[in-house]
């Protein structure tokens, strides 16, 4: 029997030209923008770029803080973590590519305050499929998808820089 | 015979030695170790992994340093650390080293770092916990007899890589009391392992085992000679009570032929590192000049201890006996 087709994604450029053009008007002028690595690590950086201000862009790597550490042990390749900044009394946007259950987010403001106390944290978030297992909501959405649970959502960077997303069926486990 | 370091996933569930662990686990404990470096300079010392752990230190034998640097990596894991007096305990009262282990485990122990001055008592400690099914207790060894040094063999590695970047085209020299040392043995265990293309061991021929050449090192007596060249030099303590039987003439004779100074050190490359596991006899296998200079890697390869062992806990304690989803 042939599994369902796989859903038509959006153009992930596209996705990201909306997201800029919703937090133009909106963030704050000195707000630092910090990506979760790897696919919010790029959007960060693309985002510092897009969007108007003086943003400082960090990277966070929350492989310490995941609440599944007990059950899949340490994924490998984790990455340094990096705030190059005060994280004391500023403005932080976390940027993620995919919001799914929320769990991410969680580990990465858990992980944001061993480095200080923000003044405030905002979400930016490529793509919001749904599917919150945590009362956690963005604030700056690329574009809103639903995905059948089954189905898991990667973003990917090609050597030149551009963005696409891909869907895969999540495997085994 | 299964190796009692790893489950049947082929993962690491205790740290016994480097003999015998494949490369590709090795080069996992180093990456791990990378962003762990970075730890110490946070606001908060400290990341969540291993909150609610209890990591109980059994140090049979002293070692401040070790001890040490094993109660901070496992604190900055948020482990709760107990350190044990074991001298001035149960086992001066007789009790054996399987029933206080049994005990500990009783009081929902979930990790043991162990030093001992018998070759061995980790795996026996480990064997016995895998044997009775306590697979979720996890033993690392912190430095037996002459037997083995683990997590000292891989900051050693974790140093050599981060200066040099590779192994693949490094000549590495072990220099002194080679026969007594297990951080030597782990060390050479590990380069080999890792594909070092040269290890020399330097020292006289009483302080080097018989049959060293089987670790796969090329041995020199003459420190000149065996410097030729090198791209790194790992100096050994001599043990002060090595001096009192027939094995050395005295602390100034060994220095003479054996000391590293300056002058005996110009023989290696330009930019060679000088490595040194400590506590140092400075003016008996180092001079001062040395262990001071800008060729002195001795106080990096402390602080990357703390972050290589940060790495063996976080690991291992994520390794279990049961299938995994």
């Amino acid at each position: 029997m042939s599994a369902p087709a796989l859903p038509d994604l959006p153009d992930a450029e596209a996705a990201l030209a909306a997201l800029a053009a919703r937090m133009r008007d909106a963030v704050a002028y000195d707000a630092a923008f910090v990506g979760i690595y790897s696919g919010g690590a790029w959007l960060a950086e693309r985002l510092g770029a897009m969007v108007p201000g003086n943003h400082a862009v960090g990277y966070i790597d929350v492989s310490y803080y995941r609440d599944d550490y007990s059950t899949s042990g340490l994924k490998g390749g984790a990455k340094r973590t990096e705030l190059a900044f005060d994280v004391d009394g500023g403005t932080i946007v976390l940027v993620d590519d995919v919001l799914y259950t929320g769990r991410s987010v969680r580990a990465a403001i858990n992980e944001l305050f061993d480095f200080g106390r923000p003044a405030r944290i905002e979400l930016a978030v490529l793509v919001d499929r749904g599917g919150r297992e945590l009362p956690i909501q963005p604030d700056y959405v690329g574009v809103r998808l639903a995905v059948a649970r089954d189905l898991s959502i990667e973003l990917s960077k090609d050597p030149g820089g551009s963005l696409s997303l891909a869907v895969e069926r999540r495997t085994g486990n | 015979m299964r190796n009692p370091q790893l489950n049947a996933h082929g993962e690491l569930t205790h740290l016994l030695t480097l003999e015998g662990l494949p490369a590709d686990v090795i080069r996992h404990i180093l990456d791990t170790a990378e962003p762990f470096a970075s730890i110490g300079e946070r606001e908060v010392k400290k990341v969540p992994l291993l909150r609610g752990k209890a990591v109980f230190n059994l140090f049979f034998e002293n070692s401040t340093r070790t001890r040490t640097t094993f109660e901070i990596a496992a604190k900055r894991l948020s482990a709760d650390v107990i350190n044990l007096n074991i001298g001035a305990s149960s086992t001066s009262k007789g009790e054996t080293l399987l029933d206080t282990v049994d005990n500990l485990v009783a009081m929902n122990a979930d990790m043991f770092v162990v030093r001992h001055s018998q070759s061995g008592a980790p795996h026996l400690i480990a064997a016995h916990l895998n044997a009775h099914a306590r697979t979720h207790v996890h033993v690392v060894n912190a430095g037996d007899g002459r037997h083995a040094h683990p997590t000292q063999g891989l900051l050693d590695l974790y140093t050599i890589r981060h200066f040099k970047g590779d192994f693949g085209n490094l000549r590495v020299a072990v220099v002194g009391d080679v026969l007594h040392s297990r951080v030597a043995r782990s060390l050479i265990h590990g380069l080999t392992t890792l594909g070092t293309p040269e290890v020399r061991v330097i020292g006289p021929r009483t302080l080097l085992p018989t049959r060293v050449e089987s670790l796969g090192v090329t041995v020199f007596n003459d420190m000149r000679d065996g410097l030729a060249g090198c791209d790194v030099v790992v100096m050994l303590r001599l043990q002060s009570e090595r001096m009192k039987g027939a094995l050395l003439p005295s602390a100034g004779e060994y220095f003479k032929h054996y000391g590293l100074t300056p002058d005996k050190l110009a023989v290696a490359k330009p930019d060679v590192i000088v490595m040194h596991p400590g506590p140092m006899n400075r003016g008996v296998e180092i001079d001062s000049a040395v262990a001071d200079g800008a060729r002195s890697v001795i106080l990096p390869q402390v602080t990357f201890g703390i972050a290589v062992r940060m790495a063996v806990m976080s690991i291992i304690a994520a390794n279990q006996g049961p299938p995994r989803r």
